[in-house]
Formats: C-alpha cells, sequence, structure tokens
C-alpha cells in the first residue's frame, strides 16, 4: 500500500501485531481448549501434572445429578429477576432527568457517576454494613416509618434481595448514560408535533420515547443477561454465597471449586455451562438485532 | 400557566434531588463510620457526626499485621500504572496495523480479537491459572499484565478512530524517507491522542478496581492490591466497620480525583460501552 518494499511491510506488520496476537492465542484461543478437555478430567494443581486423571463424563454427571447446577442458575435468575427491571426503571429515570437543561448538571453528574467508577469492593462493603441488621442505615430508616428491617446478609431470603440493591445503587448510573445517549439521538421535532396536537408529557413519553428507545432498551436487557448470569465481586463480598448457599451463583462456585477445592476439572465443566447459556443469549441477540435494525433503517 | 411551571420545576428539583440523595447517602455513610471510635459504631439512634470524632480508623488499619496496607497501596499504584501504559501501547500497535497496513488474513485476525470479547472469563480463567502457573509467573505482576497485552476491546477502539486520520500524513512522511515505525511514533500516536487518553483511563480504572484474576494469582500477602487488602479485612473484620469504612474511602478516592480531572473524557468513554465497573 505504502512505498518501500513489501517485504519491509510485512516486516512491520509482523512487528505491530506481535505482542497483542501471542497474548491472543496463549491466553485466549489456547484457554478455550485446554478448559474443554479439563472438563473430562480431574485435576488438583497442588499435585502437578502427573497426578491428572481422565475421569470421562463424571464432572457432569455430578454437575447434573447433583442439585449444584440447578440452584446456581435458579439463583442468578433469581437476581436477574429482580434487577433487571429495577435497574431499567432507576437508570431510565436519571437519563430522563439528565436529558433536561437545568442548572448545576455537571455536578449531578459527578454525584450520579461515583457509584459506577468506585470498585465492587468498596461498594459491596459499604452496603453490606448499610444492610446490617441491627446498626445498619437502611433498617434504621424503616424503623422510622414502623417497619422492622430483616437481618438481610444473614437471611436466607433477603441475602439475594440486598445484593441486588446495592447492584442496581451501583449500575444505575452507567445505563442511564447509555439510555441519556439515545435519548439525545431522538429528533426534537416528534415532541414539538406531539406538542402541537396537544399530547400530554406522559403520551409523548409512552408514544415517542419509548418506542424510539426501545432498542436500546432491548440491547440493555441483553448485556444485563450475560452480566447477570456472571455475577460474581457483589455475591463473593456480600455473602460468600450464604447464608447456608441462599446466594450460591456459578463464578462464585467455579472461583470456590478451581481455587479453594482445587477440582479445576468440575470448576471447567460448570464454566462451560455457564458460557453454553451465555453464547446461547450472544446469538440470540444477533438474530434480534438484525430484526430491529432493518425496520430502524 | 406560569403558576404551573413554577410547580413543574420545583416537582423537577425534588426529583433529581432525591436521585442525588440516594447516590450520596451510602458515601456519607461511609464517611460518618469511618470517622467514629470503635464504641461509636454500635450505637441506636444513628449519630450522623460522631459527638467524638476519631481518626482511630485511619491510623489502624495501617497497622494491622494480617493486610500491609500501605503496602497495598503503592501495589495498586504500581500495578494501574503499568496496566495503563504497557496494554495501551500493544494495542495502539495492533490498531495502527488493521487500520493503516495491508496484509493477509487482515479480516479474519481482527474477527478473532473480537470473538475474544464475547469470551465469558470463566472459561480462560483456569486454564490461564495453568499457563502461568507452569511458567512460574504466580504472584508477580507478570501475571496481570500479559493477559492485558491482548485488549480487544482497546483496539477496536483505536483503530476506528485511526481509520479517520487521513492517509496524505503517511504518505508524505514516507515520500520524506520515514519508515511505518517513525510514522506509527511520531504521527500516529500523537494524532489518537484523545482517544488513547480515554482508552488509558479505561485501563487505570479497570486495573484499580480489578479484584477476580488479581485475587486468583497474588496469594503472595506482599502482593497485593489495594482489592484485595481491602477485601480481606473485610472477611477478617467484619465488626470493624470504621476500618472497612476508612479502607473503602482510600479506595475510591484517587478514582473520584482521576474521574473528576478527566470527566469528559471518562463519561464520553462510558456511552460507547466500554467501562463496567
Amino acid at each position: 500500500m505504502y512505498t518501500g518494499s513489501r517485504q519491509q511491510t510485512r516486516r512491520a506488520v509482523i512487528f505491530f501485531l506481535l505482542p497483542a496476537t501471542v497474548a491472543l492465542i496463549i491466553f485466549f484461543l489456547f484457554p478455550i481448549l485446554v478448559s474443554a478437555v479439563m472438563c473430562f478430567v480431574k485435576y488438583d494443581p497442588l499435585k502437578g501434572f502427573d497426578a491428572i486423571k481422565v475421569v470421562g463424563l463424571d464432572n457432569f454427571k455430578r454437575l447434573f445429578s447433583t442439585q449444584d447446577l440447578v440452584s446456581q442458575f435458579r439463583h442468578v435468575l433469581y437476581y436477574m429477576v429482580l434487577y433487571i427491571p429495577l435497574v431499567l426503571i432507576t437508570s431510565m429515570s436519571e437519563a430522563l432527568v439528565l436529558n433536561k437543561d437545568f442548572n448545576g448538571k455537571k455536578f449531578y453528574k459527578i454525584l450520579f457517576y461515583l457509584p459506577v467508577i468506585s470498585s465492587w469492593v468498596a461498594v459491596a462493603l459499604i452496603w453490606k454494613w448499610l444492610l446490617n441488621g441491627k446498626y445498619g442505615l437502611v433498617n434504621n430508616w424503616l424503623q422510622l416509618i414502623g417497619i422492622q428491617g430483616p437481618s438481610w446478609m444473614t437471611s436466607q431470603v433477603w441475602a439475594m434481595p440486598g445484593v441486588v440493591i446495592a447492584a442496581v445503587w451501583k449500575d444505575t448510573g452507567y445505563y442511564a448514560l447509555i439510555l441519556l445517549a439515545a435519548l439525545k439521538g431522538i429528533n426534537k421535532t416528534y415532541y414539538e408535533a406531539a406538542k402541537i396536537d396537544g399530547a400530554s408529557p406522559w403520551q409523548r413519553f409512552k408514544s415517542i420515547t419509548l418506542p424510539l428507545i426501545s432498542p436500546t432498551m432491548f440491547l440493555l436487557v441483553i448485556i444485563n443477561v450475560i452480566n447477570g448470569f456472571q455475577v460474581f465481586e457483589s455475591i463473593y463480598i456480600m455473602t460468600d454465597g450464604g447464608p447456608a448457599g441462599a446466594t450460591k451463583v456459578p463464578v462464585e462456585q467455579i472461583y470456590r471449586n478451581a481455587f479453594t477445592y482445587f477440582n479445576m476439572g468440575y470448576a471447567s465443566a460448570i464454566a462451560w455451562a455457564l458460557a453454553v447459556v451465555i453464547f446461547a443469549v450472544t446469538i440470540m441477540q444477533f438474530s434480534f438485532q438484525k430484526k430491529w435494525v432493518s425496520y430502524e433503517g | 400557566m406560569k403558576a404551573k411551571r413554577t410547580i413543574r420545576k420545583i416537582l423537577f428539583y425534588v426529583i433529581i434531588s432525591i436521585i442525588a440523595l440516594s447516590a450520596i447517602v451510602p458515601f456519607l455513610w461511609m464517611l460518618s463510620t469511618s470517622f467514629k471510635a470503635r464504641e461509636a459504631i454500635h450505637t441506636i439512634p444513628i449519630r450522623w457526626i460522631p459527638k467524638e470524632p476519631s481518626v482511630e480508623a485511619y491510623t489502624q488499619i495501617f497497622k494491622l499485621s494480617n493486610v500491609n496496607f500501605a503496602r497495598s497501596i503503592i501495589n495498586s499504584f504500581y500495578v494501574s500504572t503499568l496496566l495503563t501504559i504497557v496494554p495501551l501501547l500493544t494495542a495502539a500497535m495492533a490498531a495502527f496495523a488493521f487500520a493503516k497496513l495491508e496484509f493477509k488474513g487482515k479480516n479474519f485476525l481482527f474477527s478473532l480479537f473480537l470473538f475474544t470479547m464475547m469470551l465469558p472469563g470463566t472459561i480462560t480463567m483456569i486454564p490461564n491459572f495453568i499457563t502461568l502457573k507452569t511458567f512460574g509467573l504466580l504472584n508477580r505482576y507478570l501475571a496481570l499484565l500479559l493477559p492485558a497485552l491482548c485488549n480487544a476491546f482497546a483496539i477496536f477502539f483505536i483503530r476506528q478512530n485511526m481509520m479517520r486520520i487521513s492517509n496524505v500524513y503517511i504518505e508524505a512522511a514516507m515520500m520524506d524517507g520515514a519508515s511505518l515505525y517513525r510514522v506509527f511514533w511520531t504521527i500516529m500516536l500523537p494524532l489518537a491522542k484523545p482517544v488513547l487518553f480515554t482508552m488509558g483511563l479505561f485501563n487505570f480504572m479497570g486495573a484499580w478496581n480489578s479484584f477476580l484474576w488479581p485475587l486468583i494469582v497474588l496469594s503472595n500477602r506482599s502482593k497485593w492490591t489495594l482489592q484485595l487488602g481491602l477485601g480481606n479485612m473485610g472477611t477478617q473484620f467484619g465488626n470493624y466497620q470504621h476500618f472497612l469504612m476508612a479502607g473503602s474511602l482510600i479506595s475510591i478516592v484517587p478514582i473520584v480525583i482521576v474521574y473528576i480531572i478527566a470527566q469528559k473524557y471518562v463519561e464520553e468513554g462510558l456511552s460507547t460501552g466500554g467501562l463496567k465497573g
């Protein structure tokens, strides 16, 4: 394409691509293969490669015959059923507010994004303390309106909703920003026309805003399903899978099996079960995306 | 009509204040707790402003026997800087090749990179641990750095940007006898500065906040990053909430400073879907 000999260009291409490509092969492509093989072995990293035992389908048998996989997936689904509608409502409200012009917007924006940029470890510790059964702020405020709050993190019923509250609080600003970009893309003349026709704000929201940002909303649901299946840090710090296994989720179980129980074969089997589900959701997303892109364009 | 507008305006500010308050109250609670003495944390009713403010937590967390908090802060700054700069350079290099050079299999290789963005981290986690262990790289920061050298999102993002840089600059430089390496260093990198800055911010924030991978490859306490130290403190000092809140506050401050300084870049990047805490 450019002057200089072909050989020189080729050498340059190799030079520029080498580091990223080597890392791609060693840390992304090769592991797929290794991980697939690991599903069928028993491997304890403390014992070295000599101790690898081929166990055939045992890992999967264990996964499907015990309640392990079912309960992990039930927990993440419960998490998502609570989390996704809530976070969509809160981030939508925040985006609608930020779509207006008002004094001090820049300052408010900083406030809204503080939870997003904070680490999950810090956020989980803060919320664990906020949700403390006896001395936590949440229950004290609930008391003010006459509600006896549960002991969130030690309750099998309330631990997961507690994690969800923390996650909604942390992620609202992030999704609000994506929705805000979508709102900004809506042609203003629609609203002006609707105003002239005497449409109320609610009607305008329902008939113009919602349909026009529905592709973005759909995308957010998909992203959240994919992320939801992989929820980890919040659970690990806030509940550690407890109480009594009430918040066991796949990634936390993969971590625990691989690095606490040193059963890497079984952990790999969980990882693949999870990956298959995530790939299915991703493929679904692509086919759906084609559908709405065609009528959008 | 005018009254109605005023009411609507008031309502608007009420709504926005509620949202802002719910965002900020947990941070205020963290701040308040961190300045309480041990006896003052577990009291009812809650006192937002401690009767006797105490910096006990801020001095004590640096004296814990199990977690070397000061060391972990220094480690975090070191690791985050390393993980900001080096992966940015390798991503920019790859992005340049994909944006401006022609070679066989370009599209195929590029789609392989994009594919990694869809690959769940749990698939690569265990094999990568084994690989690094085999080569004796556990408990070394290379274990964090090496996998980060392939950053598909950064490659994609920087490539998009470099494609918009006119070939005229490149051709002119090559006419003057500059090599492709020179073109990359003296033309492409300076012209791509804004996007490099945005991606650098992402790398920094991502590295500063990252938890699971460091947890897996850094078991040696002296190598722990701030997040690992803090997470461990959470399990060891569950009832010393003033320690945990002081530690959390310290861990958040650098990120907040970075964010406030570079607000525009961070938000721009966020809205493209790049960073997710």
